[in-house]
């Protein structure tokens, strides 16, 4: 009953999302599609990095893969196609690479997919410069912002989609082990290996799409444009204020954020810089475990509070992560 | 207890219609009519991030000059005589294309301006030209460097390219190397560097050919990677290569470390030609009589009185004196939209209009664009006493003859 429901306000909020061009303006829409970008981008970063608890910084790498995959393409082949293809390529990518370094732990790990990104920049920097001779591409296509918009929105959903499934399956609960303690999941008998890499290469996909379906809007593609390492950091900090372990948590954490990151280049633009840092500070300080996290924390503090004085007796809670219980 | 999950996803929902709501309400407030008291004008630029260093350079401080030299004027002047004026909105696009993209949406569609100014940077200013297009405002892209700009201007009638292109450039380059080879004053030997990135790449695919057709020989040409500081095995590359004329199509960081390192190394080559950054003002400061001899693209002509009083003017409000080569043309480009406005009034197209075919009084003198591009342009400077003077085209008024070859560093 409760997933019936739940499924029915998913479907009502999508439908509303999707008539959003019909009510916004230009500006609307573009923030519309900033917003669902990075509530993208940070809930495909959740799928990989929550439950593994392995912190990415190659979120641009597969977002500049998937831009530069249509900025080359976009004339050879019909745009569902050029998707494809950058699904393709990401995945490639992402399976090389997760081969490669998933069994690094803690910070090399996220030293590595920091450098990834500039290695992959590098490598197209490289490739144009000494192979095709120049390196801004230029990316003209017919459609407008609601095509951009609505093709984002899809991927959206697919991503929380495939989040609610993994959750509820026992892909879901061996992930959960492998970022409690991946010795004790792999003395179990999990393939710790193969699920991290299967994780990380959905991941990749999905934000190498969120890359090739926002290309079309900047019409002028080169490696400094697409490669921003701040998307890196946006996306990571956004999924850490939501909570990157709940399906919910990043959409959470990047709607506000978004917001206010909009808010304050047009009211504060000299400002900006000083005032995100502090609120990083502040997240990090503050929400170590996201905002949902808090919320339960605080709730069940309050539920305890009330229970403890009708009974008058005190009794024992854990704290934090109580409500956290998979059981349906 | 047990529904505590799901009302946590009903609150998100609650979160999510909260967002779309505002901003369709924010959208809607601001199409209330109000009767003109101001002009408004709008620009996206970049206050932070990779492109912060160039805006604050080339076009920040030059939209404040310009908005303050209105506002002392009593406002920007209409047909009628009457003056208003100018409220402006302001954003940071953060070095991000989307952002800039955002911002210009913004600017467009929510607070309605009347005039667009460009963001700074080539690919930030084709990101926003589809946009300025659709919306019908006139786009002064000053600060990019491009070849295609006749291409631009058929897919966009109202974009203007005021920078020229790499093909430009460099054949200027090679123009006045060919002529002092013949002169006898070098050889015909070059050797080039360039940075692997935008800037650099444009200037030496121009400059190979243009090199070739010039009847000189390239015998070194390499590429180095954005962030190179050490350039000890190029510089002593390129003194074994024979070349009297060396050429970096480099980038601030690697202008100023070359021309630190050319010092150590005793390089001294008769031509030495230092890409982005040897027009900064504080280049030739520092050096200063070190400096005579460099040569970079731009310049200007020190006998227009009226550029010199701009930088005068630049400085008082600035505190730094302009760069020798975009600045000023932004701050003309400025000039221009004013007087358009002052001709023909407000609307945009018959602005864009004026812009295209009008003649106009500007810092740089008698400024026309042909096919909506500034021709006009001071390819070639050359440092002589303390001044980056135009020394090519060497056809055009106020151009300086080149002194060569560059005198030995002491």
């Amino acid at each position: 009953m409760k997933t019936i429901l739940g499924l029915a306000a998913a479907a009502i909020a999508f439908a509303g999302l999707a008539a959003a061009p019909l009510y916004l303006g230009t500006y609307g829409i573009g923030l519309m599609i900033g917003l669902i970008g990075y509530v993208t981008l940070a809930s495909a970063w959740a799928l990989f990095s929550g439950p593994t608890r392995f912190v990415s910084l190659a979120t641009v790498a597969f977002f500049g893969i998937g831009a530069y995959t249509v900025s080359a393409f976009y004339e050879s082949f019909p745009p569902l196609m050029v998707l494809g293809l950058a699904a393709l390529i990401g995945l490639g990518v992402s399976l090389l690479v997760g081969l490669a370094t998933l069994r690094l732990a803690g910070v090399y790990f996220v030293i590595f997919t920091f450098g990834l990104a500039e290695l992959i920049r590098q490598l197209v920097t490289w490739y144009e410069v000494n192979i095709t001779g120049t390196l801004g591409r230029y990316l003209f296509v017919s459609y407008g912002p609601e095509v951009v918009y609505w093709q984002l929105l899809v991927l959206c959903a697919v991503t929380f989609g495939i989040g609610y499934l993994i959750q509820r399956s026992r892909l879901g609960l061996a992930l959960k082990m492998i970022g409690d303690d991946e010795v004790v999941a792999e003395h179990c008998g999990l393939p710790t290996a193969r699920v991290k890499l299967a994780l990380f290469a959905l991941s990749s996909v999905i934000i190498t799409l969120v890359g090739a379906i926002q290309a079309p809007r900047w019409t002028y593609i080169e490696p400094t444009i697409v490669f921003n390492p701040t998307i890196s950091f946006l996306t990571l900090i956004m999924a850490l204020l939501g909570g990157a372990t709940r399906l919910w948590g990043p959409a959470v954490g990047a709607v506000p954020l978004f917001l206010l990151f909009e808010w304050l280049s047009a009211n504060f633009p000299d400002h900006y810089s000083i005032i995100l840092g502090l609120l990083f500070m502040a997240i990090v300080f503050v929400l170590p475990r996201g905002v949902l996290d808090f919320l339960e924390g605080l709730t069940a503090r309050m539920k305890s509070e009330r229970s403890r004085q009708a009974a008058g007796t005190a009794p024992e809670h854990g704290k934090g992560r109580l409500a956290e219980g998979e059981a349906k | 207890m047990k529904s505590l999950k799901d009302r946590l996803r009903l609150s998100t929902f609650a979160v999510l219609a909260a967002a779309s709501l505002a901003t369709f309400a924010l959208s809607a407030a601001d199409a209330a009519a109000e009767e003109r008291k101001s002009i408004k004008i709008g620009y996206a630029v970049s206050k932070t991030g990779a492109n912060a260093g160039g805006a604050a350079m080339t076009t920040i401080p030059n939209y404040k000059l310009w908005l303050a030299d209105v506002a002392a004027n009593g406002g920007l002047e209409l047909p009628d005589g009457t003056k208003l004026p100018v409220e402006v909105v302001e954003y940071d696009d953060r070095s991000s294309a989307e952002e800039v993209v955002r911002a210009v949406e913004r600017l467009a569609g929510q607070d309605k301006v009347d005039f667009i100014l460009p963001p700074w940077g080539t690919g930030f200013n084709l990101a926003v030209a589809p946009l300025f297009d659709r919306y019908g405002y006139p786009q002064l892209a000053v600060s990019s460097v491009t070849d295609k700009a006749p291409d631009f201007v058929k897919r966009w009638p109202k974009s203007y390219w005021f920078l020229g292109g790499g093909r430009d450039y460099a054949g200027a380059l090679a123009k006045m190397a060919a002529a002092q080879t013949e002169a006898g004053v070098i050889n015909s030997k070059v050797a080039m560097i360039s940075v692997a990135d935008g800037f650099g790449i444009d200037l030496v695919n121009a400059a190979r050919p243009a090199m070739k057709e010039a009847g000189l020989e390239v015998v070194m040409d390499r590429t180095y990677p954005v962030g190179t500081q050490d350039f000890t095995t190029l510089l002593k590359e390129a003194a074994s290569s024979g070349a009297d004329t060396f050429v970096a199509f480099s980038y601030p960081p690697d202008t100023f470390a070359l021309t630190q390192q050319s010092q150590v190394q005793a390089f001294n080559p008769k031509v030495l030609y230092l890409g982005v950054g040897a027009g900064f003002p504080t280049y030739g400061r520092n050096l200063g009589p070190k400096a005579d001899g460099i040569m970079t693209l731009g310049g200007i002509d020190i006998k227009n009185e009226r550029n010199m009083a701009y930088r005068e003017r630049h400085k008082a409000l600035n505190g730094e004196y302009p760069d020798l080569w975009g600045s000023v043309i932004t701050y003309a480009s400025l000039q221009m939209l004013a007087d358009s406005i002052k001709r023909v009034g407000l609307d945009r197209e018959a602005v864009a209009k004026e812009l295209s075919t009008g003649t106009f009084d500007t810092v740089l003198g008698e400024t026309k664009l042909e096919d909506n591009q500034l021709r006009q342009l001071w390819l070639l400077g050359q440092w002589q006493d303390g001044n980056l003077v135009g020394v090519e085209p060497a056809d055009r008024p106020g151009a300086s003859k080149p002194v060569l070859p560059k005198k030995a560093w002491q």
